[in-house]
């Protein structure tokens, strides 16, 4: 029997961490950074096995705990948490991954003045993501929802005294903020329509067809502009690789568990909506298609290895939101029904989430090892690492392995589902992803070789504490959690031969997956029935492909990439500059019509209307109270005969009106 | 010819008037000390007339009580005015009422 106390246990834990280590372990035991550290690895190790716990009971499911928080008349606001299968998947991914980066930071972060600072802000943003996924209304979501992009402002600008890192920061909480507002207005034009925040009613209302029409398109999107700001999809991307200047377990947490993974399940959370409405869906696919290629051309030139990375996860989001919105467009033109298709659309998404979540968080932790190494972030300063780092070499492999669909490895399984449904569903989509599987495998192993391969290049010389001559491999403390890492980045894919964990995922949100659309696979299927199921063969060449131009360019060298660099001269500048949105941005959007138009005009308003509202009910004061002041004679007789008139007035009135 | 309720009430309203005319009228000081005195009384005379018309075998005194009451803070409350008085003339050396203005806006 799963108590629904456990819930909040899981939600408060983090929670408490962070009370705890500001409240206690800061203002006492200052001197001992440690125990900050051990506070917020043994409460997430609490939390989770009780997600285990949780995911184990999934028989009971939904497990509900609502209190009620405020009520103002009609208008009541809930506290409502709840579990379900996609809500089980999500805990297990954000606590385990947490607890891996926590681990991993103890040794990372060894010496930082700012020790306790960091583990507060860890516990914080923690606590926010595991209290998204499991609220159990739109109002709650949104209360925790900026909560994990207040946890990302203060851990990205944790070395605040950098001023990149700061603007970094800004830059992630504003541009977050754009599309947080489309989320805001969709829960009110949701609240005002049905009444409801509950998530699961307004789903219900939505495939019943109550809910429809072109406020649920409205809503739909203004959704979906939030899930684009916080899963970094376009054309809200920009703030994701600025926020590498925070150290690098942050950096890997946003990636993996925390910050973007909460766009993509909030989507999925509210498919049913999304599904019911044609062009809100097929406009979720289009744009997580286009980013999925968009920043994946860009991953092709970057030379800053995290930079590389994080325009992998923008790309990988754009997968995932391409795997939600396909499945919803097939709903959506009636090729499925809502029962066999929103949990297939979960399963499609979610699975690619969960199994993205511990590749890209290895691969984050693998560049943080490799820059710990080499004082450097910057790859053409690295190579020959190998030999210096085996063990961090050998999970980086598997990472990049896993995320370019390399059978059989984690990634392969989940991103062949997506681009075997954007094939059946969205061809236009289809060939917009396999681009980018082929993409996805070039740039990870242009890091590979770059980073790993050929002779070591020197590192950054004199700076930080990192430099020093020798580069050598990190301490255990580091490595493990990549370890772990590694193993689950090969083997939780195979959570899906016989649809395990399809099905799984497929019941999230109370529907189930219905067998008949599930592409069910064996573990040597992708050999062995090449004849009913080409795609996922196409897909595992087509990466093959990637690696193998990869390895021509960069450790065979028999094409020079500078060469490819000038024939292609323009697209490299066009890509190495990010598409010039940054410019574009700042130029346009800011500078012109921010500074120049919008500002301006509340410049204006400000002057001339609140200060003109201020200044008058000032000279008002000045007016009436000059005016009001002859009365005060000071002659108190004067006052004595106002008292008795006024009295005598009393007692008229009611001698007359009695 | 028997003394009722009404003539008590009337003598009450007469000295009433004549403090609260006092009070407000006159200008020394002292004199509005006495006026204010004046409407105690009244007052008291009021009380102890109510209170016996009410009750009329005398066995709750509240009335009278009152009127005690009354004329212990009036005792106090002349005290402390004629105290404030004597200030006043030792600053001003006057106690016209008019000249006291300092509160004047």
């Amino acid at each position: 029997m799963l108590p629904s106390t456990v819930l909040w246990v899981i939600f408060l834990l983090p929670l408490f961490s962070l009370a705890f280590i500001s409240l206690v372990l800061r203002p006492f035991f200052n001197n001992y950074p440690k125990l900050s550290g051990y506070t917020i690895i043994s409460c997430l190790a609490v939390a989770l096995g009780l997600s285990i716990w949780v995911m184990t009971s999934s028989d009971q499911f939904p497990v509900e705990s609502t209190i009620e928080w405020a009520v103002v008349g009609d208008f009541r606001i809930s506290l409502g948490f709840v579990a379900d299968n996609l809500t089980a998947i999500m805990l297990i991914v954000v606590t385990g991954i947490s607890l891996m980066v926590q681990i991993y930071s103890q040794g990372y972060m060894h010496g930082d003045p700012g020790y306790h600072r960091y583990f507060a802000f860890m516990s914080l943003f923690t606590a926010s993501m595991l209290g998204l996924v499991l609220a159990s209304n739109l109002l709650l979501v949104y209360v925790f929802w900026e909560g994990v992009g207040l946890g990302s402002y203060l851990l990205i600008g944790f070395w605040f005294h950098k001023p990149s890192a700061a603007a970094a920061a800004k830059k992630a909480f504003i541009v977050t903020r754009f599309g947080d507002f489309g989320f805001l207005i969709a829960i009110l034009i949701l609240y005002f329509t049905t009444g409801t925040f509950n998530i699961a009613e307004l789903n219900n209302l939505a495939m019943a067809g109550i809910l429809g029409g072109t406020t649920l398109t409205l809503a739909a999107l203004g959704i979906f502009s939030g899930a684009v700001g916080k899963s970094a999809q376009f054309p809200l991307h920009t703030w994701l690789p600025d926020a590498m200047e925070g150290p690098t377990p942050v950096s890997s947490l946003i990636h993996a568990a925390t910050m973007v993974a909460a766009g993509v399940y909030l989507v999925a959370r509210t498919l049913p909506m999304f599904a019911s409405s044609e062009f809100a869906i097929m406009f979720v696919a289009v744009i997580g298609g286009v980013t999925a290629i968009f920043a994946a051309s860009m991953g092709l030139v970057m030379n800053d290895i995290k930079r590389v990375l994080a325009y992998s996860t923008i790309s990988q989001l754009g997968y995932m939101m391409l795997g939600l919105g396909t499945v919803g467009v097939a709903i959506s033109q009636g090729y499925l029904t809502y029962e066999e298709g929103i949990g297939l659309g979960i399963a499609v998404g979610i699975f690619h989430l969960f199994t993205h979540a511990f590749f890209k968080c290895l691969l984050f932790l693998g560049a943080g090892s490799v820059s710990h190494a080499s004082g450097t972030f910057d790859m053409r300063l690295m190579g020959g690492l190998r030999k210096y780092m085996p063990w961090t070499f050998l999970v980086f492999l598997a990472g990049a392995l896993s995320l370019s669909g390399i059978w059989p490895l984690a990634g392969f399984w989940s991103k062949d589902m997506i681009v075997l449904h954007a094939w059946e569903h969205t061809p236009v989509l289809f060939w917009l992803a396999i681009i980018t599987v082929f993409m996805t495998a070039f740039y990870m192993f242009r890091v590979i070789f770059m980073t790993f391969g050929g002779e070591y290049r020197g590192g950054e010389q004199g700076h930080g504490d990192h430099a020093h001559g020798e580069p050598h491999e990190s301490p255990l403390v580091m490595v493990f959690p990549m370890a772990v890492l590694a193993l689950m980045a090969i083997g939780c894919g195979w959570a899906i031969w016989g649809g395990g964990a399809a099905q799984f995922l497929g019941e999230a949100g109370y529907y189930g997956l219905h067998g008949a659309h599930w592409h069910a696979h064996g573990f040597f299927d992708v050999f062995t029935k090449v004849g009913e199921e080409p795609m996922p063969l196409i897909a595992l060449a087509v990466a093959l492909a990637g690696i193998l131009l990869a390895y021509t360019m960069y450790s065979a060298k028999w094409i020079s990439p500078e060469r490819v660099g000038k024939v292609f001269a323009p697209l490299y500048t066009l890509f190495s500059r990010k598409y010039y949105l940054d410019e574009l941005y700042e130029q346009v959007f800011v500078v012109r019509i921010l500074q120049n138009g919008i500002f301006r005009l509340i410049e204006l308003f400000d002057i001339y209307v609140v200060d003109g509202i201020v200044n008058g009910v000032a000279n008002i004061t000045v007016v009436g109270s000059s005016t009001l002041r002859r009365l005060q004679t000071g002659q108190l007789q004067s006052y004595g005969l106002a008292i008795v008139l006024g009295v005598l007035i009393i007692m008229v009135v009611l001698f007359i009106y009695r | 010819m028997s003394l009722g309720l009404e003539h008590y009430l009337i003598l009450s309203a007469i000295l009433f008037s004549i403090g609260l005319y006092g009070a407000l009228a006159k200008r020394n000081a002292v004199v509005v000390l006495m006026c204010i005195e004046i409407m105690l009384n009244a007052v008291n005379i009021a009380m102890v007339a109510f209170s016996r018309y009410l009750v009329p075998d005398v066995v709750v005194l509240t009335g009278h009580v009152f009127a005690i009451f009354i004329m212990t803070v009036a005792a106090a409350e002349a005290a402390v005015g004629l105290a404030i008085i004597i200030t006043i003339y030792r600053n001003r050396h006057t106690v016209d009422i008019e000249q006291a203005d300092l509160m004047q806006g």
